[in-house]
């Protein structure tokens, strides 16, 4: 038990996804200007590593690794992404559309966001068992959001402040960004001092 | 002339990620040492010229509908083809780069230059311009790396640099250091760049899929699905 709080912990403040591990920048850049969107982005990616992972786990370990096609790892975990994002986007419009009104739109973005398939190798690399591998999911999603709700209160700061031209736009976003990610650095060694 | 435009565009007045950008994450992840910089660059290049001549030449076999599912998959393949080279020849550089080098089959550059340059163009000139985003993303990473290491470790390629050795700003190699080299680097570029077009839209400079939605914004793609509910 104590080992899956370590690892929940660690993958939201420690490893963040988007902070210290860079993965999933893109979104991270790109929808965080406003808080709903950013929510909306980051429930999103919370179910599709949940799923992702729930998903790619059994398929290495019983299918892949018996029949010594480890090397096919790479194609066979983006099909299966790209396929179940496809899926639950159906799925969601005809069964449940109030779901699909507020994530829906972000789905179809998810397919090519390095931090779904980054989580989904990291598990197998790690060597996680099943359990601790989703909590891996749940956490890196939960960073995520933290990371991207955080960040679109510095950014909405950022809009109305007086900017050098040069810095307007992209290279502002970005130095914000380093500022926040200074801010996860002071977790360092927290949590395995918490149960030591 | 126009093979040579085609290469030069990708480095400077193109590149993928300083003007483009496109890329961020393996630019700010394997940007913390020269060598780790450089061996990502070639990887990711040589991907990228696979994919390019592939796409190209089965441009008009490929169905236009089903054309992001066809040029993922054979992403993937050359993405798991390096992955082995590397892994069999250059066993350090793998540790290094870990997750980052499976994850090049997300690199937005490699779609992006399938979905706006390849599937238009002739083989020669997809493969010239895979050459050209390739050397433009390597020097851009070179760049970051250079300051980084340089900074952040005081060596430069392993090379130890007499007095920066010992007063190294570790910091700068550290994930803050990536955003903070790579926002000054993107303002320098704007600061340079005067005839670029200054208006950008940045909800979808980020975005991955931006080429290929064809939106201005993710606001108006969310409209839209609201007005079509």
């Amino acid at each position: 038990m104590t080992k899956l709080i370590i690892i929940l912990l660690s993958a939201v403040f420690i490893n963040n996804y988007v902070l210290s591990r860079f993965l999933g920048i893109c979104p991270f850049l790109g929808v965080s200007k406003k808080l709903d969107s950013a929510t909306g982005m980051s429930l999103a990616v919370i179910f599709v590593m949940l799923m992702a992972t729930a998903v790619t786990w059994p398929i290495q370990m019983y299918l892949l690794v018996p029949n010594d096609l480890g090397y096919l790892q790479t194609i066979v975990f983006i099909l299966v992404i790209a396929a179940l994002v496809q899926l639950v986007e159906i799925i969601l419009k005809r069964y449940v559309p109030s779901l699909h009104k507020s994530l829906g739109v972000y789905l179809p973005l998810i397919t090519t966001n390095c931090a779904v398939l980054g989580v989904t190798i990291l598990n197998i690399d790690e060597g996680y068992s099943f359990v601790e591998a989703m909590v891996n999911s749940l956490g890196s999603g939960l960073g995520f959001f933290l990371a991207m709700v955080m960040f679109s209160g510095v950014r909405s700061t950022i809009e109305g402040s007086d900017i050098p031209k040069s810095f307007q736009g992209l290279p502002i976003t970005l130095i914000a960004a380093a500022i926040t990610s200074l801010s996860f650095l002071g977790f360092g060694g927290v949590i395995e001092n918490l149960f030591a | 002339m126009n093979t040579l435009k085609n290469f030069t565009k990708g480095l400077i007045k193109e590149n993928p990620v300083l003007v483009l950008v496109l890329g961020t994450c393996p630019t700010l992840a394997t940007s913390t040492s020269v060598i780790n910089a450089l061996g990502m660059g070639a990887a990711a290049t040589v991907v990228l010229l696979c994919s390019n001549i592939v796409i190209s030449a089965l441009r008009k076999v490929i169905p236009d509908k089903v054309r992001i599912p066809c040029y993922i998959v054979l992403i993937a393949g050359f993405v798991t083809a390096v992955q082995m080279l590397v892994k069999a020849f250059a066993p350090a550089l793998d540790k290094s780069l870990g997750i980052y080098l499976p994850l090049i089959v997300v690199n937005c550059i490699i779609l992006g230059r399938a979905e706006m340059f390849a599937n238009k163009n002739k083989v020669f000139d997809s493969a010239i311009d895979a050459l050209g985003m390739g050397a433009g993303f390597t020097l851009a990473l070179f760049l970051m790396a250079t300051i980084r290491e340089i900074s952040g470790n005081g060596t430069f390629c392993g090379i130890e640099i007499p007095v920066l050795i010992d007063n190294h700003i570790s910091i700068m190699t550290m994930a803050p250091g990536g955003f903070f080299v790579f926002g000054l680097l993107i303002a320098c570029v704007n600061k340079f760049a005067k005839n670029k077009p200054q208006k950008k839209n940045f909800d979808c400079a980020g975005c991955p899929q931006a080429e290929l939605c064809g939106k201005t914004s993710c606001d108006e793609e969310k409209k839209e699905a609201a007005v079509n509910d």
